[in-house]
Parts: structure tokens; sequence; C-alpha cells
């Protein structure tokens, strides 16, 4: 485990404000989730979980032949695709764009895509100002930070964090209530999107027969910042691919469901290509930035592939046990929880964090409220396999690897392993009742007490049972 | 370049080669039940309701016009080119303007309006939802910049769900650049989970349901 991911692990245990706070927003939506998706209020919620895996199951199998026909299709509206396989090129193509027609301002609507680019900072790099309007993700970007939930950004804040950001940053009067500081974000980011010269989203979902964009959000600044400005660029990744607007039956009914315990967002936009002859409003120019980052290396793996079936609703962080009690900031990447714990390796490498995959109960909670049905304990298991290869081949886990031998040597030899429970038993203190860790001496010493430090077991009983079944 | 350069590498995974025509997909889900039009009326009023919207029932195009008359009065309103709002005498209301096609004078109305005037090409009973195509007669902007949208609609343009509105508008994309659904009040909960209203869309919504 890195120095960094313990200590962010410790950081979050410690404070109680943060813990009380991700444990009761992380309940509210889950508890929403198990509500809505009842067999009282959704009869039939498993079987559109089938149909919705089975689905993103076959895109990500002829991904190629959705993509040109995506293509296709958007360029047929009169919009623009553009492939990118890194955050580089994304930065390039907008800056360019940006440069070619005088856009300086940049509104942008919140979007994990772009968080695992780093767009802002390379933007701003290049002069340009890209501000966030989701009002989660505008106090995070006030505040230098990273989005500390999929769909809840900013929970890791209260109202006195904001009051404090907001006064610092906007030069506004201090405001502690939530309603009025909502109104203030209204005000300054109503001016932003009047004035913007560019609107950046991400994508829930691209429609292949359609070349269309789909964006599901809450407050409305997704529609301002993809209809306000005269461009529109959605940055997405390549495998938000669904086959046929009509599928929108199937993903629409488990996303808002699944991510807030709501039966639909309350805005969902289906965009594609600039605004049509005689429409009043909408963007001029209108392109889809369609990204690789890794995804391909992941396409490659096929045990691993449904990795990419993610639709991004945050459910199996909000009912996992572990990002309930660690918080997103620990994780190490943009992606936190369970999802995050399978994606990060993959994108990053395993090397990244090896303690990710191991990082989790493998309770299953989380494959149980996946929407698309995304075996992640079998995944978290399969790159803890991959960790310990890769330690073997560097030789990291050679200890480990001697005891697990001896341990199998034992376990195979029914007489050793008589021997091997008396010993034990005698070194541990069973007429005092105290545990095997508060064992002194030769248990804890060396390799054994670091293993030991997160382990521990009963006291042995006085006769084992192999010995009360012979004298029986 | 690296459109190429991925669709190449996206091929090389999957085994697939250019031009390949993909397997038969899983078949589209779309499931319509029978709802009678009183039941669609309830459930869209109660879900709408649970949102914190609002709905209004009036039993001719006439009544529906004072509802709105009597919600606007003394307010700066902007209506869109919806032709049944001028079929119900609304967009000649005064106080009202309407009949706006230029982009910048929309906005610059929109964006000091008190309330926007829509009607809408559909609702949907199950969720309480309002289904907008942008078109010459309906902009974006109207239901999205005032702080108050009112939707007018006959009640033979709701439908049961979302899976109705899709097997009428299997490709919407061919129709319009923008198709959205709006279901409830513009709101957040971003700041310690408190429910907040009108964030950046309206924070009142007001459903008339004429006939």
């Amino acid at each position: 485990m890195s120095i960094q991911f313990d200590r962010k692990i410790h950081q979050t245990l410690e404070n109680a404000n943060l813990q009380l706070a991700v444990y009761t927003a992380t309940g509210r939506l889950k508890d929403g989730r198990t509500q809505i998706v009842s067999p009282a209020e959704l009869p039939d919620y498993q079987e559109l979980r089938t149909e919705a895996h089975d689905l993103k199951k076959h895109v990500m199998e002829n991904l190629d032949h959705y993509l040109e026909e995506f293509e296709r299709n958007v360029e047929a509206h009169g919009g623009h695709v553009v492939y990118a396989k890194d955050a580089t090129e994304v930065t390039d193509f907008i800056v360019g764009l940006a440069k070619e027609r005088g856009a300086r301002r940049i509104v942008k609507a919140k979007s994990m895509t772009s968080e695992e680019l780093d767009l802002n900072e390379r933007l701003e790099h290049h002069g340009l100002e890209a501000v966030e309007t989701d009002l989660g993700e505008f106090i995070v970007q006030l505040a230098h930070e990273r989005p500390f939930h999929i769909v809840g950004p900013s929970l890791h804040k209260t109202r006195y964090d904001v009051a404090e950001l907001f006064t610092k940053n906007l030069g506004v009067e201090r405001e502690e209530v939530p309603e009025k500081q909502t109104a203030i974000a209204r005000k300054v980011l109503r001016q932003k999107f009047l004035a913007a010269d560019m609107g950046i989203s991400g994508a829930n979902m691209l429609v292949a027969d359609s070349g269309a964009v789909v964006l599901v959000e809450n407050e409305g600044n997704i529609r301002l910042t993809t209809s306000a400005p005269k461009i529109h660029i959605a940055v997405a990744g390549i495998e938000k691919m669904i086959p046929r607007a009509q599928d929108l039956a199937t993903f629409l009914k488990l996303l808002a469901r699944s991510g807030t315990g709501q039966r639909l967002s309350v805005y969902t936009s289906i965009l594609s290509g600039p605004r049509r002859e005689g429409e009043i409003d909408g963007p001029d120019e209108f392109y889809v930035v369609l990204l690789d980052n890794g995804r391909t290396r992941v396409l490659a793996d096929r045990a691993k592939r449904q990795s990419l079936y993610c639709l991004r609703c945050g459910a199996c962080l909000n009912t996992c046990p572990v990002y309930r009690k660690i918080g997103g900031h620990s994780f190490p990447w943009v992606y936190s929880g369970p999802i995050g714990a399978i994606i990060t390796p993959q994108f990053l490498g395993i090397g990244h964090e090896p303690a990710l995959p191991f990082a989790s109960s493998l309770c299953g909670a989380c494959a149980e409220v996946c929407p698309v049905k995304i075996e992640i304990p079998e995944l978290l298991l399969t790159l803890r396999g991959e960790v310990r290869k890769a330690e073997t081949r560097d030789r990291k886990n050679l200890l480990e690897k001697l005891a697990f031998r001896l341990f199998a040597w034992i376990m195979t030899h029914p007489r050793l392993y008589e021997m091997a429970g008396r010993a034990a038993a005698a070194m541990a203190p069973s007429e005092t009742g105290g545990w095997i860790r508060s064992a002194p001496a030769l248990m804890n010493i060396g390799p054994l007490r670091a293993w030991l430090s997160q382990r521990d077991l009963p006291p042995a009983p006085p006769k084992s049972f192999r010995e009360l079944w012979r004298r029986r | 370049m690296s459109r190429d350069h991925i669709l190449h590498r996206i091929r090389t995974a999957l085994g697939r080669s250019p031009g390949q025509a993909a397997a038969d997909s899983p078949a589209a889900r779309i499931r319509i039940p029978e709802v009678d039009m009183e039941a669609r009326i309830t459930s869209f009023r109660t879900r709408l309701e649970e949102l914190a919207g609002h709905c209004h029932r009036a039993a001719t195009p006439e009544e529906a016009r004072t509802f709105v008359a009597a919600a606007i009065a003394g307010k700066c309103a902007l209506a869109s080119n919806a032709p049944y709002l001028a079929e119900c005498g609304i967009a000649a209301l005064s106080g009202v303007r309407s009949g706006i096609t230029d982009r910048a004078e929309l906005r610059e109305l929109c964006a000091t309006a008190e309330v926007g005037i829509t009607s809408a090409d559909y609702a949907l009973a199950d969720t309480g939802t309002l289904v907008m195509i942008s078109s010459p007669r309906e902009a974006r902007m109207i239901s999205l910049l005032p702080p108050a949208h009112i939707a007018v609609l006959p009640r033979d343009r709701i439908l049961t769900g979302l899976d109705e509105l899709l097997a009428l508008h299997p490709l919407p994309s061919n129709e319009t650049s923008s198709m959205v659904l709006i279901t409830g009040p513009s709101r957040t909960a971003d700041i310690e989970q408190i429910l907040v209203r009108g964030v950046h869309g309206p924070g009142e919504v007001t459903v008339v349901i004429v006939g």
C-alpha cells in the first residue's frame, strides 16, 4: 500500500464530520434507489438490468461498427466527430477550435471524462477560462479539489466551507444558508452562460442510430451549456455507445433510479447536430470528441471488458461499506468506489496503486446494485491475481509465497496438520480468554506481526475436534 | 490520424475486420401499457406534484387562458410560437411577448422574463414529464431561463410513458436538434444534501392540461 493511500484513508476515518456527511449522503441515495427499484415500483427491474447488460455487451463486441454508424449520423445532422487517443489530443482540438473562432470563455457541464483528462487545468494553461457550472463541481473547482463522488462531487463540503469559498472567490457577502448560496451561484453562473463562447459537456450515452448525445441532469446547467453558446463540444468515452434511441427506454429507466433514486432526472436532453433550419436557438456548431485514453486496451481483455459497460450512476459507491468509510478522496484517481477500484488499475496500470483491488471486503453489494450487472467482485479477484503475479515477477513476495507453500504442505499432510494445531494452541493463551493477537512473543514477530495486525482469531479450544472425535 | 488508429485498435481487440457487419442486436424493449386518459391525467398530476410541480386542469382553452392570465398577472412573460398557445389566446394576453424568431432577441427577453410560457409536444403520465421538441414553434430557452415555466397542452398529448414516446419517435434526431424531457422543477442537493429548487432552470413548473 502506498503511503499516500494509507494516509488519506486514515485522514478520512479520523474526520468525524466527514464520516457523518458521507454516511448520510450515501445512505440517502442508497435508500432512494432501493425504494424506487422495488417490485411495487418497477416490476421488471431485473429484466431491465439483464437487457441493459446484454445491450452493452453487444455494443462492446461490435464497437467499431457502432462508432462508424454514430459518426455517419452525426455528420448527416450537420455535426462533426473527432477521435482523440488521449488528453493531449482532446486539448489540442479544443484549443485549436477556440483559437480559430476567437473563443475564450468556456462553460462546462459536469463530466467525469473531463475530470479524467484534467481538462480544465489544460485549457487554463492555454489561456482559456473554463468554468464548471454544476453547483457541486463549481464548489469543488473553487476549492481546487477533485469530485468526492461521481454524482455528488461536493458532498464532503459543509455550508461553512461553501460560505468561505464564495466570499473569498466571488466577492460576495458571507452567506451560510444553502438556499441563498445556491441563489448566489445561479446569479454568478447565469452571467457566465450568457457570455460564453463555447460549451463543453460530457455524455451519459451516445446513440448510434441517431448520432445523438444524451445528457442527464437535475440542475439545468447542462441544458444551458449545450444550448446557450454558439459552439457545443461533447467529450465522451467510446464506451458510452448504445445502438438505438429506442434503447433509451431501457437505460433511462435504470440510470436515474440507480444513481439518485429518481424515476427520471429533471432534464434529459437528446441532442444531435447544430440547430436546424428555422430553430430559433441552439448552437451553430456541434462536435463530439470520441475518447480512447486507455479504453481500447481494456476492450482487448475479454475477461475485464465488462468494466466498460459502466453508466457512472454511482450506485456501487453508495452501497459499498468501504467507500462509505474511506470516501472518494482516498481513492488514487478520479473514479472512486468499487467501479474506481476496477477501472483505475486497468487505465493506469496495476502498479499505480497495487493495494487498490485489495481494499474491498468482496461482500458483493456493488454487483447487486449495478444496473448493467458488472461482476465487480470477480474483477477485483482477477486484478488481485494480476497484482500478485506482477509481484512474483519482481520477486517482491518471496516470503509470502514461501509461507503459503508451507501452509499448503501442512494442510495436505494430516499428521503435520495435527502437530501444527497443537503447537498453535499451546501458544495461544486460551484460559485467559485472550485472542491470538494478544499472544505474547512467538506469534508477534517479524512479518507475522504485520500479518496479524489486520487479522485475529478467537482463542484455541482446550481440545481440538480431532481429539474429541477420537475419544467419543 | 487518431480515427484510423483507434478503429484499428478496436478491431484488433475484437478480432473484427473493417466494414464487417455487426452481429444481431438484442431487440429494443418497448412495452406500452393500456391506460385510459383519466388514469393518465391522474398519474401525471400525482408524479408532478410529488416533485413540487403544479398541475391545473382547464375544461376549455378559454379557461386555460383565464388561468394563465391570473398566474402571470403583473409579471413580465414570454410565450413560445406554439400554435396551441395562439389557439388558446394565451400568446395574445396583455403582458405577454410572443412571436420571437431572432436568437439574440430571444435570449435578451428570456434573461429578463419572469415567466416562460410554452406548449409541450407530449407529456408522460408515469413520470410527470414534459417532452419539448425544439423547432421554430418551440425555442429551447423559454422553458429554461425564466424562473417560472408554464406549459399548456391538450389532454390528448398525454402518453403513457417513455416507451410510447420512443415508439412514436424512434429517431428523434431526424426531426430536431434537441428533444428534452423535463421532469419537475430544476433542483440541486449539492450543499449538505439540502434540496434547493430553481438552481439553473425554473424553480417553478406549472402544467395546464386542457380538456
